[in-house]
Protein backbone atom coordinates (compact mmCIF):
# COMPACT_ATOMS: atom_id res chain seq x y z
CA UNK A 1 0.00 0.00 0.00
CA UNK A 2 1.63 3.24 -1.22
CA UNK A 3 0.20 6.52 -0.01
CA UNK A 4 1.15 10.00 -1.21
CA UNK A 5 0.41 12.79 1.29
CA UNK A 6 0.32 16.47 0.29
CA UNK A 7 0.00 19.63 2.37
CA UNK A 8 0.20 23.09 0.79
CA UNK A 9 -2.41 24.80 2.88
CA UNK A 10 -0.14 27.32 4.62
CA UNK A 11 3.52 28.43 4.41
CA UNK A 12 4.64 24.88 5.04
CA UNK A 13 4.81 22.73 1.97
CA UNK A 14 4.93 19.01 2.72
CA UNK A 15 5.04 15.85 0.64
CA UNK A 16 5.35 12.31 2.04
CA UNK A 17 5.34 8.77 0.72
CA UNK A 18 4.10 6.13 3.14
CA UNK A 19 4.71 2.47 2.24
CA UNK A 20 2.76 -0.13 4.18
CA UNK A 21 2.38 2.18 7.14
CA UNK A 22 6.06 3.21 7.21
CA UNK A 23 7.23 6.70 6.36
CA UNK A 24 9.43 6.06 3.35
CA UNK A 25 10.09 9.66 2.34
CA UNK A 26 9.13 13.08 3.57
CA UNK A 27 9.94 16.56 2.33
CA UNK A 28 9.06 19.72 4.20
CA UNK A 29 9.92 23.35 3.63
CA UNK A 30 8.76 26.17 5.81
CA UNK A 31 9.55 29.20 3.68
CA UNK A 32 7.44 31.82 1.97
CA UNK A 33 7.96 30.55 -1.56
CA UNK A 34 5.66 29.62 -4.38
CA UNK A 35 3.94 26.26 -3.81
CA UNK A 36 2.77 26.17 -7.42
CA UNK A 37 6.34 26.13 -8.74
CA UNK A 38 7.71 23.66 -6.21
CA UNK A 39 4.97 21.12 -5.41
CA UNK A 40 5.20 18.80 -8.42
CA UNK A 41 9.02 18.82 -8.53
CA UNK A 42 8.93 17.89 -4.81
CA UNK A 43 6.42 15.07 -5.40
CA UNK A 44 8.56 13.85 -8.30
CA UNK A 45 11.72 13.89 -6.15
CA UNK A 46 10.20 12.13 -3.12
CA UNK A 47 8.60 9.46 -5.29
CA UNK A 48 11.83 8.83 -7.22
CA UNK A 49 13.83 8.62 -4.00
CA UNK A 50 11.39 6.11 -2.54
CA UNK A 51 11.08 4.12 -5.81
CA UNK A 52 7.36 4.64 -6.23
CA UNK A 53 6.09 5.26 -9.75
CA UNK A 54 2.86 7.25 -10.15
CA UNK A 55 0.95 4.14 -11.29
CA UNK A 56 2.08 2.35 -8.11
CA UNK A 57 0.22 4.76 -5.86
CA UNK A 58 -2.79 3.32 -4.01
CA UNK A 59 -4.10 6.43 -2.28
CA UNK A 60 -3.68 10.20 -2.06
CA UNK A 61 -4.22 12.10 1.17
CA UNK A 62 -4.37 15.87 1.12
CA UNK A 63 -4.80 18.71 3.59
CA UNK A 64 -7.97 20.52 2.50
CA UNK A 65 -7.70 23.73 4.51
CA UNK A 66 -8.47 26.04 6.09
CA UNK A 67 -5.46 28.12 5.15
CA UNK A 68 -4.28 30.17 2.19
CA UNK A 69 -7.02 30.00 -0.45
CA UNK A 70 -4.48 29.68 -3.24
CA UNK A 71 -2.32 27.20 -1.35
CA UNK A 72 -5.26 24.94 -0.57
CA UNK A 73 -6.40 25.03 -4.20
CA UNK A 74 -2.95 23.99 -5.44
CA UNK A 75 -2.99 20.97 -3.11
CA UNK A 76 -6.56 19.98 -3.94
CA UNK A 77 -6.13 20.44 -7.72
CA UNK A 78 -3.07 18.20 -7.59
CA UNK A 79 -4.62 15.55 -5.32
CA UNK A 80 -7.94 15.43 -7.18
CA UNK A 81 -6.25 15.16 -10.58
CA UNK A 82 -3.92 12.40 -9.34
CA UNK A 83 -6.85 10.46 -7.86
CA UNK A 84 -8.90 10.93 -11.02
CA UNK A 85 -6.24 10.05 -13.59
CA UNK A 86 -4.80 7.12 -11.59
CA UNK A 87 -8.26 5.98 -10.52
CA UNK A 88 -7.32 5.75 -6.83
CA UNK A 89 -9.09 7.06 -3.73
CA UNK A 90 -8.43 10.53 -2.33
CA UNK A 91 -8.95 11.40 1.33
CA UNK A 92 -9.03 15.04 2.39
CA UNK A 93 -8.10 15.96 5.94
CA UNK A 94 -8.62 19.23 7.78
CA UNK A 95 -5.40 21.24 7.91
CA UNK A 96 -6.23 22.13 11.53
CA UNK A 97 -6.54 18.48 12.44
CA UNK A 98 -3.16 17.83 10.82
CA UNK A 99 -1.47 20.48 12.97
CA UNK A 100 -3.24 19.20 16.12
CA UNK A 101 -2.06 15.66 15.38
CA UNK A 102 1.49 16.81 16.20
CA UNK A 103 0.47 16.79 19.89
CA UNK A 104 -1.51 13.54 19.79
CA UNK A 105 0.53 12.13 22.70
CA UNK A 106 -0.21 14.94 25.12
CA UNK A 107 -2.90 14.05 27.61
CA UNK A 108 -4.58 17.39 27.16
CA UNK A 109 -7.00 18.95 24.74
CA UNK A 110 -5.36 20.57 21.72
CA UNK A 111 -6.23 23.88 20.07
CA UNK A 112 -4.70 24.31 16.63
CA UNK A 113 -5.15 27.55 14.70
CA UNK A 114 -4.08 29.58 11.67
CA UNK A 115 -3.95 33.35 11.58
CA UNK A 116 -6.77 34.77 9.42
CA UNK A 117 -5.89 38.49 9.78
CA UNK A 118 -7.69 41.31 11.59
CA UNK A 119 -7.70 39.39 14.88
CA UNK A 120 -9.42 36.41 13.32
CA UNK A 121 -8.22 32.82 13.33
CA UNK A 122 -9.27 29.54 11.82
CA UNK A 123 -9.31 27.19 14.78
CA UNK A 124 -10.66 23.97 16.26
CA UNK A 125 -10.42 22.01 19.51
CA UNK A 126 -9.39 18.35 19.65
CA UNK A 127 -8.58 15.63 22.16
CA UNK A 128 -6.83 12.29 22.19
CA UNK A 129 -9.21 9.28 22.11
CA UNK A 130 -6.68 6.49 21.52
CA UNK A 131 -7.70 5.99 17.89
CA UNK A 132 -5.70 6.72 14.74
CA UNK A 133 -6.90 10.30 14.79
CA UNK A 134 -7.90 12.84 17.41
CA UNK A 135 -11.55 13.45 18.11
CA UNK A 136 -13.14 16.84 17.70
CA UNK A 137 -14.26 18.69 20.83
CA UNK A 138 -15.30 21.97 19.18
CA UNK A 139 -15.85 22.15 15.42
CA UNK A 140 -13.46 24.27 13.42
CA UNK A 141 -14.52 27.83 12.84
CA UNK A 142 -13.43 31.27 11.69
CA UNK A 143 -13.61 33.47 14.80
CA UNK A 144 -12.00 36.39 16.63
CA UNK A 145 -9.21 34.73 18.57
CA UNK A 146 -10.02 36.59 21.80
CA UNK A 147 -13.61 35.33 21.63
CA UNK A 148 -12.41 31.76 21.20
CA UNK A 149 -9.93 32.17 24.07
CA UNK A 150 -12.68 33.46 26.38
CA UNK A 151 -14.66 30.29 25.74
CA UNK A 152 -11.57 28.17 26.35
CA UNK A 153 -10.90 29.90 29.67
CA UNK A 154 -14.44 29.13 30.80
CA UNK A 155 -13.88 25.47 29.95
CA UNK A 156 -11.05 25.65 32.48
CA UNK A 157 -8.87 22.87 31.05
CA UNK A 158 -5.18 22.76 30.27
CA UNK A 159 -4.82 23.25 26.52
CA UNK A 160 -1.96 22.63 24.11
CA UNK A 161 -1.70 25.40 21.49
CA UNK A 162 -0.25 24.52 18.11
CA UNK A 163 0.07 26.81 15.11
CA UNK A 164 2.61 27.75 12.45
CA UNK A 165 1.60 31.30 13.43
CA UNK A 166 2.12 30.77 17.16
CA UNK A 167 4.57 33.66 17.53
CA UNK A 168 2.04 36.31 16.44
CA UNK A 169 -0.48 35.13 19.05
CA UNK A 170 1.68 33.84 21.94
CA UNK A 171 1.11 36.90 24.12
CA UNK A 172 -2.65 36.96 23.82
CA UNK A 173 -2.84 33.22 24.55
CA UNK A 174 -0.81 33.64 27.73
CA UNK A 175 -2.79 36.74 28.67
CA UNK A 176 -6.11 34.87 28.51
CA UNK A 177 -5.11 31.33 29.45
CA UNK A 178 -2.24 31.88 31.89
CA UNK A 179 -1.17 28.54 33.41
CA UNK A 180 -3.79 26.68 31.39
CA UNK A 181 -1.80 27.23 28.19
CA UNK A 182 0.84 24.75 27.08
CA UNK A 183 2.91 26.04 24.16
CA UNK A 184 5.46 23.53 22.84
CA UNK A 185 8.81 24.58 21.30
CA UNK A 186 8.58 26.08 17.84
CA UNK A 187 9.70 22.89 16.07
CA UNK A 188 6.40 21.14 16.91
CA UNK A 189 4.22 23.72 15.18
CA UNK A 190 5.25 22.83 11.63
CA UNK A 191 2.97 20.06 10.35
CA UNK A 192 4.47 16.81 9.05
CA UNK A 193 2.62 15.63 5.93
CA UNK A 194 3.09 11.94 6.85
CA UNK A 195 0.64 12.48 9.72
CA UNK A 196 -2.08 12.98 7.10
CA UNK A 197 -1.78 9.26 6.29
CA UNK A 198 -2.11 8.43 9.99
CA UNK A 199 -5.30 10.46 10.34
CA UNK A 200 -6.68 8.95 7.12
CA UNK A 201 -6.45 5.36 8.41
CA UNK A 202 -10.06 5.18 9.49
CA UNK A 203 -11.51 7.75 7.10
CA UNK A 204 -13.70 7.14 4.08
CA UNK A 205 -12.52 8.20 0.64
CA UNK A 206 -13.97 11.47 -0.68
CA UNK A 207 -15.83 11.61 -4.01
CA UNK A 208 -13.21 12.98 -6.44
CA UNK A 209 -15.40 15.30 -8.51
CA UNK A 210 -17.21 17.05 -5.68
CA UNK A 211 -14.30 17.30 -3.25
CA UNK A 212 -13.74 20.99 -2.47
CA UNK A 213 -11.37 22.88 -0.21
CA UNK A 214 -12.50 23.74 3.27
CA UNK A 215 -12.22 27.54 3.09
CA UNK A 216 -14.24 28.12 6.30
CA UNK A 217 -15.11 31.53 4.91
CA UNK A 218 -17.33 32.90 2.16
CA UNK A 219 -15.86 35.13 -0.52
CA UNK A 220 -16.37 38.74 0.62
CA UNK A 221 -18.46 39.67 -2.44
CA UNK A 222 -20.69 36.68 -1.82
CA UNK A 223 -21.12 37.42 1.89
CA UNK A 224 -22.16 41.00 1.06
CA UNK A 225 -24.54 39.79 -1.61
CA UNK A 226 -26.20 37.34 0.79
CA UNK A 227 -26.48 40.08 3.39
CA UNK A 228 -28.22 42.36 0.87
CA UNK A 229 -30.54 39.54 -0.17
CA UNK A 230 -31.47 39.08 3.49
CA UNK A 231 -32.24 42.80 3.82
CA UNK A 232 -34.40 42.74 0.69
CA UNK A 233 -36.34 39.73 1.93
CA UNK A 234 -37.03 41.35 5.29
CA UNK A 235 -38.61 44.45 3.78
CA UNK B 1 1.98 5.65 -47.94
CA UNK B 2 3.53 3.14 -45.57
CA UNK B 3 6.62 3.86 -43.54
CA UNK B 4 6.53 7.64 -43.95
CA UNK B 5 2.88 7.99 -43.03
CA UNK B 6 2.69 10.44 -40.19
CA UNK B 7 1.05 9.34 -36.97
CA UNK B 8 -1.89 11.46 -35.86
CA UNK B 9 -1.13 13.98 -33.17
CA UNK B 10 -3.52 14.42 -30.23
CA UNK B 11 -3.22 17.41 -27.91
CA UNK B 12 -5.31 18.00 -24.79
CA UNK B 13 -5.65 21.56 -23.47
CA UNK B 14 -6.87 23.07 -20.23
CA UNK B 15 -8.00 26.70 -20.08
CA UNK B 16 -8.95 28.43 -16.79
CA UNK B 17 -7.72 31.99 -17.29
CA UNK B 18 -10.98 33.71 -16.34
CA UNK B 19 -14.48 32.39 -15.66
CA UNK B 20 -14.72 29.39 -18.00
CA UNK B 21 -13.44 25.96 -16.99
CA UNK B 22 -12.55 24.39 -20.32
CA UNK B 23 -10.91 21.22 -21.63
CA UNK B 24 -10.54 20.18 -25.27
CA UNK B 25 -8.84 17.54 -27.37
CA UNK B 26 -7.62 18.51 -30.84
CA UNK B 27 -6.24 16.22 -33.56
CA UNK B 28 -3.33 17.34 -35.75
CA UNK B 29 -3.76 20.92 -34.58
CA UNK B 30 -6.84 21.53 -36.69
CA UNK B 31 -9.60 19.05 -35.89
CA UNK B 32 -11.67 19.48 -32.73
CA UNK B 33 -12.38 16.06 -31.21
CA UNK B 34 -13.99 17.37 -28.05
CA UNK B 35 -14.47 20.85 -26.65
CA UNK B 36 -16.10 21.20 -23.21
CA UNK B 37 -16.70 24.59 -21.58
CA UNK B 38 -18.28 24.96 -18.14
CA UNK B 39 -19.35 28.58 -17.97
CA UNK B 40 -19.65 30.36 -14.63
CA UNK B 41 -21.54 33.32 -16.06
CA UNK B 42 -24.66 32.62 -13.98
CA UNK B 43 -22.61 32.68 -10.79
CA UNK B 44 -20.92 36.03 -11.55
CA UNK B 45 -23.99 37.77 -12.97
CA UNK B 46 -25.26 38.83 -9.55
CA UNK B 47 -21.99 40.72 -8.91
CA UNK B 48 -22.05 42.53 -12.28
CA UNK B 49 -18.62 41.16 -13.20
CA UNK B 50 -16.19 38.32 -12.60
CA UNK B 51 -15.13 37.95 -8.95
CA UNK B 52 -11.65 36.36 -9.15
CA UNK B 53 -11.87 34.37 -5.91
CA UNK B 54 -15.25 32.92 -6.87
CA UNK B 55 -13.91 32.02 -10.33
CA UNK B 56 -10.99 30.17 -8.73
CA UNK B 57 -13.31 28.26 -6.41
CA UNK B 58 -15.53 27.15 -9.28
CA UNK B 59 -12.53 25.94 -11.28
CA UNK B 60 -11.57 23.53 -8.48
CA UNK B 61 -15.16 22.26 -8.33
CA UNK B 62 -15.50 21.71 -12.07
CA UNK B 63 -12.03 20.73 -13.25
CA UNK B 64 -12.11 16.91 -13.05
CA UNK B 65 -15.74 16.80 -14.22
CA UNK B 66 -14.87 18.79 -17.34
CA UNK B 67 -11.74 16.67 -17.91
CA UNK B 68 -13.75 13.48 -17.75
CA UNK B 69 -16.38 14.80 -20.12
CA UNK B 70 -13.75 15.87 -22.67
CA UNK B 71 -12.27 12.35 -22.73
CA UNK B 72 -15.68 10.71 -22.83
CA UNK B 73 -16.85 12.83 -25.76
CA UNK B 74 -13.62 12.10 -27.60
CA UNK B 75 -13.72 8.38 -26.87
CA UNK B 76 -10.01 8.63 -26.04
CA UNK B 77 -7.86 8.24 -22.93
CA UNK B 78 -4.90 10.16 -21.61
CA UNK B 79 -2.64 7.46 -23.08
CA UNK B 80 -3.64 8.59 -26.57
CA UNK B 81 -2.38 12.13 -25.92
CA UNK B 82 0.96 13.38 -27.27
CA UNK B 83 1.12 16.35 -24.94
CA UNK B 84 -0.76 18.21 -22.21
CA UNK B 85 -1.10 21.92 -22.91
CA UNK B 86 -2.46 24.62 -20.63
CA UNK B 87 -3.06 28.36 -20.57
CA UNK B 88 -0.07 29.74 -18.69
CA UNK B 89 -1.22 33.38 -18.92
CA UNK B 90 -2.28 36.11 -19.10
CA UNK B 91 -5.37 35.97 -16.90
CA UNK B 92 -6.48 35.85 -13.26
CA UNK B 93 -3.66 34.29 -11.28
CA UNK B 94 -5.82 32.23 -8.91
CA UNK B 95 -7.86 30.91 -11.81
CA UNK B 96 -4.81 30.11 -13.95
CA UNK B 97 -3.19 28.21 -11.07
CA UNK B 98 -5.95 25.60 -10.98
CA UNK B 99 -5.47 24.79 -14.66
CA UNK B 100 -1.68 24.85 -14.52
CA UNK B 101 -1.47 22.52 -11.52
CA UNK B 102 -4.06 20.17 -12.98
CA UNK B 103 -2.15 20.01 -16.26
CA UNK B 104 1.20 19.44 -14.56
CA UNK B 105 -0.28 16.64 -12.46
CA UNK B 106 -1.73 14.95 -15.55
CA UNK B 107 1.64 15.22 -17.27
CA UNK B 108 3.51 13.87 -14.27
CA UNK B 109 1.15 10.98 -13.52
CA UNK B 110 1.05 9.84 -17.14
CA UNK B 111 4.60 10.68 -18.17
CA UNK B 112 3.57 13.14 -20.91
CA UNK B 113 5.16 16.41 -22.03
CA UNK B 114 3.67 19.62 -20.60
CA UNK B 115 3.51 22.90 -22.53
CA UNK B 116 2.37 26.34 -21.36
CA UNK B 117 0.40 28.33 -23.95
CA UNK B 118 -0.27 32.08 -24.24
CA UNK B 119 -4.00 32.85 -24.06
CA UNK B 120 -3.91 35.29 -26.98
CA UNK B 121 -1.94 32.87 -29.14
CA UNK B 122 -4.88 30.57 -28.43
CA UNK B 123 -7.46 33.13 -29.56
CA UNK B 124 -5.57 33.61 -32.83
CA UNK B 125 -5.17 29.86 -33.41
CA UNK B 126 -8.92 29.33 -32.91
CA UNK B 127 -9.07 30.33 -36.58
CA UNK B 128 -6.80 27.49 -37.65
CA UNK B 129 -9.54 25.08 -36.49
CA UNK B 130 -11.56 26.49 -39.40
CA UNK B 131 -9.00 27.30 -42.07
CA UNK B 132 -5.26 26.72 -42.61
CA UNK B 133 -3.06 29.78 -42.01
CA UNK B 134 -1.45 31.58 -44.90
CA UNK B 135 1.47 33.84 -43.92
CA UNK B 136 2.07 36.69 -43.47
CA UNK B 137 -1.17 37.24 -41.62
CA UNK B 138 -2.57 40.00 -39.45
CA UNK B 139 -4.67 39.26 -36.38
CA UNK B 140 -6.98 41.76 -34.70
CA UNK B 141 -7.46 40.52 -31.13
CA UNK B 142 -10.38 42.17 -29.35
CA UNK B 143 -11.68 41.04 -25.97
CA UNK B 144 -12.44 42.26 -22.45
CA UNK B 145 -8.72 42.50 -21.71
CA UNK B 146 -7.15 42.98 -25.14
CA UNK B 147 -7.13 45.17 -28.23
CA UNK B 148 -4.11 44.29 -30.32
CA UNK B 149 -2.93 44.06 -33.90
CA UNK B 150 -0.52 41.15 -34.26
CA UNK B 151 1.58 40.32 -37.28
CA UNK B 152 2.49 36.67 -37.86
CA UNK B 153 5.16 35.77 -40.43
CA UNK B 154 5.23 32.09 -39.54
CA UNK B 155 3.75 29.61 -37.06
CA UNK B 156 4.42 30.44 -33.42
CA UNK B 157 5.80 33.92 -34.15
CA UNK B 158 3.84 36.93 -32.91
CA UNK B 159 4.76 40.58 -33.38
CA UNK B 160 2.54 43.20 -31.75
CA UNK B 161 2.29 46.17 -34.15
CA UNK B 162 -0.52 47.97 -32.31
CA UNK B 163 -2.15 47.83 -28.91
CA UNK B 164 -4.45 49.84 -26.68
CA UNK B 165 -2.92 52.63 -24.63
CA UNK B 166 -5.70 52.56 -22.07
CA UNK B 167 -8.92 50.53 -22.05
CA UNK B 168 -9.44 47.39 -24.09
CA UNK B 169 -12.36 47.57 -26.54
CA UNK B 170 -14.31 45.00 -24.53
CA UNK B 171 -13.69 46.99 -21.37
CA UNK B 172 -15.15 50.13 -22.98
CA UNK B 173 -18.19 48.08 -24.02
CA UNK B 174 -18.67 46.80 -20.46
CA UNK B 175 -18.35 50.28 -18.94
CA UNK B 176 -20.75 51.89 -21.39
CA UNK B 177 -23.19 48.99 -20.85
CA UNK B 178 -23.04 49.57 -17.12
CA UNK B 179 -23.74 53.30 -17.62
CA UNK B 180 -26.74 52.36 -19.76
CA UNK B 181 -27.78 49.98 -16.97
CA UNK B 182 -27.78 46.96 -19.26
CA UNK B 183 -27.59 43.49 -17.70
CA UNK B 184 -24.22 41.71 -17.43
CA UNK B 185 -22.45 40.85 -19.69
CA UNK B 186 -23.09 44.16 -21.42
CA UNK B 187 -21.02 43.86 -24.63
CA UNK B 188 -23.41 41.61 -26.56
CA UNK B 189 -26.36 43.74 -25.35
CA UNK B 190 -24.84 46.90 -26.88
CA UNK B 191 -24.30 45.06 -30.16
CA UNK B 192 -27.96 44.04 -30.10
CA UNK B 193 -29.26 47.53 -29.26
CA UNK B 194 -26.93 49.12 -31.84
CA UNK B 195 -28.57 47.06 -34.58
CA UNK B 196 -31.91 48.63 -33.60
CA UNK B 197 -30.67 52.22 -33.26
CA UNK B 198 -29.25 54.98 -35.49
CA UNK B 199 -25.95 56.82 -35.32
CA UNK B 200 -27.38 60.15 -34.13
CA UNK B 201 -24.41 61.31 -32.03
CA UNK B 202 -20.96 61.95 -33.44
CA UNK B 203 -18.71 60.45 -30.76
CA UNK B 204 -14.93 61.01 -31.09
CA UNK B 205 -12.61 58.60 -32.90
CA UNK B 206 -9.11 58.33 -31.46
CA UNK B 207 -6.79 57.96 -34.45
CA UNK B 208 -3.64 58.91 -32.49
CA UNK B 209 -0.50 59.57 -34.61
CA UNK B 210 -0.76 59.05 -38.37
CA UNK B 211 1.54 56.05 -38.48
CA UNK B 212 0.33 54.45 -35.26
CA UNK B 213 -1.69 51.26 -35.06
CA UNK B 214 -2.30 51.81 -31.36
CA UNK B 215 -5.78 52.28 -29.93
CA UNK B 216 -7.37 54.40 -27.22
CA UNK B 217 -10.93 54.02 -25.99
CA UNK B 218 -10.97 55.91 -22.69
CA UNK B 219 -11.84 59.24 -24.36
CA UNK B 220 -14.76 57.68 -26.18
CA UNK B 221 -15.98 56.03 -22.99
CA UNK B 222 -15.88 59.39 -21.14
CA UNK B 223 -17.67 61.11 -24.04
CA UNK B 224 -20.53 58.61 -23.81
CA UNK B 225 -20.78 58.96 -20.05
CA UNK B 226 -20.73 62.80 -20.31
CA UNK B 227 -23.38 62.79 -23.00
CA UNK B 228 -25.69 60.68 -20.84
CA UNK B 229 -24.97 62.78 -17.79
CA UNK B 230 -25.71 66.08 -19.57
CA UNK B 231 -28.90 64.73 -21.09
CA UNK B 232 -30.05 63.61 -17.66
CA UNK B 233 -29.46 67.09 -16.20
CA UNK B 234 -31.43 68.72 -19.01
CA UNK B 235 -34.18 66.12 -18.60
CA UNK B 236 -33.53 65.18 -22.19
CA UNK B 237 -34.55 61.69 -23.27
CA UNK B 238 -31.86 59.82 -25.25
CA UNK B 239 -32.68 56.55 -26.93
CA UNK B 240 -30.47 53.76 -25.59
CA UNK B 241 -30.49 52.20 -29.03
CA UNK B 242 -29.05 55.38 -30.58
CA UNK B 243 -26.38 55.74 -27.89
CA UNK B 244 -25.37 52.12 -28.50
CA UNK B 245 -25.34 52.59 -32.27
CA UNK B 246 -23.29 55.80 -32.04
CA UNK B 247 -20.79 54.29 -29.57
CA UNK B 248 -20.41 51.12 -31.60
CA UNK B 249 -19.95 53.09 -34.82
CA UNK B 250 -16.96 54.88 -33.28
CA UNK B 251 -15.32 51.69 -31.96
CA UNK B 252 -15.92 49.74 -35.13
CA UNK B 253 -14.67 52.47 -37.45
CA UNK B 254 -11.35 52.80 -35.62
CA UNK B 255 -10.85 49.04 -35.31
CA UNK B 256 -11.66 48.27 -38.94
CA UNK B 257 -9.78 51.23 -40.43
CA UNK B 258 -6.56 50.55 -38.47
CA UNK B 259 -6.78 46.87 -39.29
CA UNK B 260 -7.21 47.72 -42.95
CA UNK B 261 -4.24 50.11 -43.01
CA UNK B 262 -1.98 47.63 -41.20
CA UNK B 263 -3.02 44.82 -43.52
CA UNK B 264 -2.19 46.99 -46.54
CA UNK B 265 1.16 48.15 -45.21
CA UNK B 266 2.32 44.61 -44.41
CA UNK B 267 0.76 43.13 -47.51
CA UNK B 268 -0.73 40.19 -45.64
CA UNK B 269 -2.51 37.22 -47.16
CA UNK B 270 -5.01 36.73 -44.33
CA UNK B 271 -6.72 38.91 -41.75
CA UNK B 272 -7.89 37.13 -38.64
CA UNK B 273 -10.28 38.45 -36.01
CA UNK B 274 -10.01 36.85 -32.58
CA UNK B 275 -11.27 37.24 -29.02
CA UNK B 276 -14.69 37.67 -27.45
CA UNK B 277 -15.50 40.92 -29.28
CA UNK B 278 -15.02 39.10 -32.62
CA UNK B 279 -18.58 37.91 -32.01
CA UNK B 280 -19.77 41.51 -32.44
CA UNK B 281 -21.98 41.76 -35.52
CA UNK B 282 -21.24 45.42 -36.12
CA UNK B 283 -17.50 44.72 -36.23
CA UNK B 284 -17.92 41.69 -38.47
CA UNK B 285 -19.97 43.68 -40.95
CA UNK B 286 -17.54 46.61 -41.06
CA UNK B 287 -14.55 44.33 -41.64
CA UNK B 288 -16.36 42.37 -44.32
CA UNK B 289 -17.15 45.62 -46.12
CA UNK B 290 -13.54 46.82 -45.86
CA UNK B 291 -11.89 43.67 -47.14
CA UNK B 292 -14.47 42.71 -49.73
CA UNK B 293 -12.62 44.48 -52.53
CA UNK B 294 -9.15 43.24 -51.55
CA UNK B 295 -7.39 39.98 -52.31
CA UNK B 296 -6.94 39.39 -48.59
CA UNK B 297 -8.87 36.63 -46.94
CA UNK B 298 -10.85 37.66 -43.84
CA UNK B 299 -11.31 34.95 -41.21
CA UNK B 300 -13.70 35.31 -38.29
CA UNK B 301 -14.27 32.18 -36.20
CA UNK B 302 -17.75 30.99 -35.27
CA UNK B 303 -19.08 32.31 -31.97
CA UNK B 304 -18.17 29.28 -29.82
CA UNK B 305 -14.53 29.63 -30.88
CA UNK B 306 -14.43 33.42 -30.28
CA UNK B 307 -15.17 33.21 -26.58
CA UNK B 308 -12.75 31.48 -24.21
CA UNK B 309 -12.39 27.76 -24.87
CA UNK B 310 -9.68 25.12 -24.68
CA UNK B 311 -9.74 23.98 -28.32
CA UNK B 312 -7.96 27.20 -29.26
CA UNK B 313 -5.27 26.50 -26.62
CA UNK B 314 -4.81 23.00 -28.02
CA UNK B 315 -4.52 24.44 -31.54
CA UNK B 316 -1.77 26.85 -30.46
CA UNK B 317 -0.27 24.11 -28.25
CA UNK B 318 -0.05 21.76 -31.21
CA UNK B 319 2.33 24.16 -32.99
CA UNK B 320 4.32 24.76 -29.79
CA UNK B 321 4.65 20.98 -29.42
CA UNK B 322 5.87 20.57 -33.00
CA UNK B 323 8.34 23.42 -32.54
CA UNK B 324 9.81 21.56 -29.59
CA UNK B 325 8.69 23.81 -26.81
CA UNK B 326 8.45 22.01 -23.43
CA UNK B 327 7.87 23.20 -19.88
CA UNK B 328 9.06 21.52 -16.70
CA UNK B 329 7.09 20.43 -13.64
CA UNK B 330 7.98 23.85 -12.23
CA UNK B 331 5.71 25.57 -14.79
CA UNK B 332 3.86 28.40 -13.06
CA UNK B 333 0.86 30.54 -13.87
CA UNK B 334 1.98 33.89 -15.30
CA UNK B 335 -0.87 36.43 -15.06
CA UNK B 336 1.01 39.02 -17.14
CA UNK B 337 2.79 36.76 -19.64
CA UNK B 338 3.76 38.87 -22.65
CA UNK B 339 3.03 37.58 -26.15
CA UNK B 340 6.47 38.64 -27.37
CA UNK B 341 8.25 36.76 -24.58
CA UNK B 342 6.14 33.74 -25.48
CA UNK B 343 6.96 34.20 -29.16
CA UNK B 344 10.72 34.38 -28.47
CA UNK B 345 10.67 31.02 -26.73
CA UNK B 346 10.33 29.24 -30.01
CA UNK B 347 13.38 30.74 -31.70
ZN1 LIG C 1 -9.93 35.30 -23.87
Amino acid sequence: MNILAIDTSNETMGVAVIKDGQVSGEYITNVKKNHSVRLLPAIDQVMRDTDVAPNELDQVVVAKGPGSYTGVRIGLSTAKTLAWTLNIPVIAISSLELVAQQAAYYNHQICSFFDARRGLVYTGLYENKESAALSTVWDETNILFVEWLEQLVQRGKKTVFLSPHIDIHRDVILQYMGDLAIIPESIYHVPRPSLLAQIAIDRQADPVHTLTPNYLRLVEAEAKWLENQGKKNNV
Amino acid sequence: MGEFMKKDQYIIAIETSCDETAVAIVKNGTEVISNVVASQIESHKRFGGVVPEIASRHHVEQMTVVLEEAFEQAGLTIKDMDAITVTEGPGLVGALLVGVNTAKTLAFANNKPIIGVHHIAGHIYANRLEKEFNFPLLALVVSGGHTELILMKEHGSFEIIGETRDDAAGEAYDKVARTLQLPYPGGPMIDKLAAEGKETIDFPRAWLEDDSYDFSFSGLKSAVINKLHNAEQRNEELKKEDIAASFQASVVEVLSEKTYRAAMEHNVKQVIVAGGVAANRGLRQALEDKFKETSMELLIPPLHLCTDNAAMIAAAGSIAFEQGHRAGLDLNANPSLSLEVYSDRKK
